[in-house]
């Protein structure tokens, strides 16, 4: 029983990475049917900026917390760069603008190796996120490390966040009249291109903050994002397009079915069935755990 | 119209994903060749003589071959810088196998008829070894491999300057065993040499009753490691074999540290982290644990000295070197010995020669083991230190004699 519960709680956190490295790619995927194959390259450059940030201040707390504004800002940046060159340019386009992206996303990665050398860096994980907790003592003690619950933490946080900012801000209701319909906003006084420029902004600046996230459990290094970018494509297509609410379920399921699975047989295995899973949920519900329902007949 | 675009995007990214997945799999093995080996044409006209490097420049190997290519690099312009080969000064022509294993054997086709090259050093991954293989026997070329592999392999057209399994493996089991280990937990990568170099060690564990309580694999650029941590821990074995390879390591030891797991309460003794891979999962989460290798930066030799000294000079002072790095940079050494040997650069002089030839290496003297074309080599356990480095504290005293099918120990009859 305790190992049912442990290993829930094991999917719990590696749902909270997965939703982390998801809930850019539902705004930019989601919201404004972008595919962005370099989101795993946005996601890298957060993990590079808390890289830098660490060699410059020695104080690894310090320059964690001090990475999540920063590594925001420079995948941002990063993701505006990307909207205003390319990406209006192919709005129309979506197959173009998976191979263009594609093609970005490589030049990322010579980029980095260019920069940073292709071996993989380290950052040190600061004190107070390398102990952990443990829940019913015994035999089989389910422990939880602070640095996943940190995560897990980020995560809610920035669900939270976005959730206000798309409900309550007038960006959020400009937002969430152009997803819902772009001429009828447009005809509405809404400037439309900007938008689009401040969605994507938010949406890459979110995969840099996963970025940071991942310094903590993963690797740092050029192809850090192509390991990722998947599994990101995967919570939202199964989340279903346009919702963030469809993101955090799958996000969450995803994470625990293959905890759970892995358990009990091999990672291999764990994937297959949680690809098996997928499609036929995507039999069974095409449009995703939620959707947007418009009146449109498609 | 959202939904139905949405749809079809996301079917579109579905397939995608689906086909990233499959291209890592399919690894080309090339034709058999009924006719015996034919010889390579070497072009020795000019007063250069070329030599093809076959490395990892991009993808998820990278990180550790880039290393490998700057070792290959330094070798031949010492060599150069001292008279070349038989009076010829080597050129070498570089291609980026981008870890991608038909692209090795794409590569290597090419190094060898285009270029016609006298010999190719490179390869890290089994799968890009056993993916150029048939292409050098096909044309009867050389290929000098500088990677510690699974063994049970013996081709002619290949001299392997790694550790097989019984200069790595067997001393490191020999170590743990004589530290009282009685149980062990596997952890490794889904592909040949992991595979492999389980089976021989449950094989030794059965011999030396040694208990085996957990295997688990995980596919290559795997990074979800929690799972796996909180089995080992459940476990409770004594140590932890580790054979995973890349990037999986640095999120193996991040959740093990998470886990609570310690280098003093389940020690894991690793057979793929190098110098080069410490730097870059971070000591935090390493000091303590043990490595198997034949070299380290830390090795004392007046020859290591030297060798240190002119790769920082060439690369930078932060940069360690390693294991792999050693042996492709002694590879390229002992090409040369052999081909001065043999007065030609023709392989089946090359070959001819090459029994008995020694080079004072930074890990010690080796020598070529004509027969199997491996070499005798000392086999070392370090232990990670807290800045990084890795120090000796165990070794098998001598040059152990090569022997990749395991003959020569009872416990392994029926595996080759």
């Amino acid at each position: 029983m305790t190992v049912l519960i442990g290993q829930s709680f094991t999917g719990i956190s590696i749902g909270a990475v997965l939703l982390l490295i998801a809930l850019g790619l539902s705004l930019t995927f989601g919201q404004m049917g972008v595919i962005n194959m370099a989101h795993g390259e946005f996601i890298m450059s957060g993990a590079y900026t808390t890289y830098v940030l660490q060699q410059h201040l020695t104080d690894a707390g310090t320059s964690l917390l001090l990475a999540l504004p920063a590594a925001f800002a420079v995948a941002g940046t990063l993701g505006i760069v990307l909207e205003r060159t390319l990406i209006r340019r192919l709005y129309t386009r979506p197959l173009d603008t998976l191979l263009v992206t594609w093609g970005v996303s490589l030049l990322l990665q010579q980029l980095a190796r260019d920069i940073f050398g292709a071996p993989n860096v380290q950052t040190s994980t600061p004190g107070w996120l390398t102990g952990r907790i443990t829940l019913f003592g015994g035999e089989h003690p389910v422990t939880l490390s602070h640095a996943r619950l940190f995560i897990l933490t980020l995560a809610v946080a920035a669900v939270v966040a976005l959730t206000l900012t798309l409900r309550l801000t007038p960006l959020g209701r400009r937002i969430r009249a152009v997803v819902q319909h772009r001429e009828l906003a447009e005809a509405s006084g809404i400037a439309t291109a900007r938008v689009d420029r401040t969605t994507f902004f938010i949406g890459s600046g979110l995969a840099g903050v996963a970025g940071v996230a991942l310094t903590l459990v993963g690797p740092i290094g050029p192809t850090m994002g192509t390991n990722i970018i998947i599994d990101a494509f995967l919570v939202v297509v199964v989340g279903g397009i346009g919702r963030l609410r469809g993101a955090v379920v799958a996000a969450f399921a995803l994470g625990v079915l293959q905890a759970l699975v892995e358990y009990s047989t091999t990672v291999s295995l764990a994937k297959v069935t949680v690809l098996i899973a997928i499609v036929a949920f995507l039999q069974w519900r095409p449009q995703g755990i939620s959707t947007v329902r418009t009146r449109s007949l498609a | 119209m959202p939904i139905a675009r949405g749809y079809r995007l996301a079917s579109c990214v579905l397939a995608l994903a689906t086909a990233a997945a499959l291209s890592g799999c399919g690894a080309r093995t090339g034709e058999e060749n009924g006719d015996g080996p034919a010889a390579a044409t070497i072009d020795t006209s000019g007063d250069t003589i070329k030599v093809g490097l076959l490395n990892s420049l991009s993808g998820t190997m990278a990180i550790s071959e880039v290393t490998v290519r700057d070792a290959l690099m330094l070798a031949i312009e010492e060599i150069n810088a001292d008279g070349g080969v038989l009076g010829k000064r080597i050129e070498p022509i570089g291609e980026d196998g981008a870890s991608d294993w038909p692209t090795f054997a794409e590569k290597a086709g090419k190094l060898i008829q285009q270029d016609q090259v006298a010999a190719v050093f490179g390869c890290w991954t089994s799968a890009s070894r056993k993916a150029v293989l048939p292409v050098f026997e096909q044309h009867g070329s050389l290929l000098f491999y500088p990677v510690q592999y699974e063994g049970l392999e013996q081709s002619p057209n290949i001299f392997y300057t790694g550790a097989t399994t019984n200069q790595q493996i067997v001393p490191a089991l020999d170590y743990l065993r004589e530290q009282g280990v009685s149980s062990l937990y596997l952890v490794g990568s889904d592909y040949v040499f992991p595979r492999t170099a389980n089976r021989i060690i449950s094989a030794y564990a059965q011999a030396h009753g040694i208990e085996i309580v957990g295997e688990d694999y995980a596919p290559l650029g795997s990074t979800e490691f929690a799972t796996i941590a909180n089995k080992v821990e459940a476990a409770g074995a004594d140590a932890v074999f580790n054979t995973l390879n890349g990037d999986s390591n640095v999120s193996f030891f991040k959740e093990y540290d998470a886990a609570g797991l310690t280098a003093d309460t389940m020690p894991v003794l690793s057979v793929s982290i190098a110098e080069e891979e410490v730097k870059g999962i971070g000591t935090q989460y390493l000091t303590g644990q043990l490595t198997s290798w034949n070299y380290y930066q830390t090795t004392d030799s007046p020859a290591n000295e030297d060798f240190v000294a002119a790769y920082q000079a060439a690369y930078g002072a932060d940069k360690p070197t390693s294991d792999p790095m050693e042996a492709a940079y002694t590879s390229v050494y002992l090409w040369k010995e052999m081909v001065e040997q043999a007065g030609s650069f023709e392989v089946a002089d090359v070959r001819a020669a090459a029994d008995g030839i020694t080079f004072d290496a930074p890990e010690g003297t080796v020598t070529v083991h004509g027969e199997t074309q491996h070499l005798y080599k000392t086999n070392r356990i370090g232990r990670i230190e807290a800045d990084g480095t890795i120090s000796e504290i165990w070794t098998s005293g001598e040059p152990i004699e090569p022997d990749p099918y395991l003959t020569g120990y009872d416990w392994a009859e029926g595996l080759s």
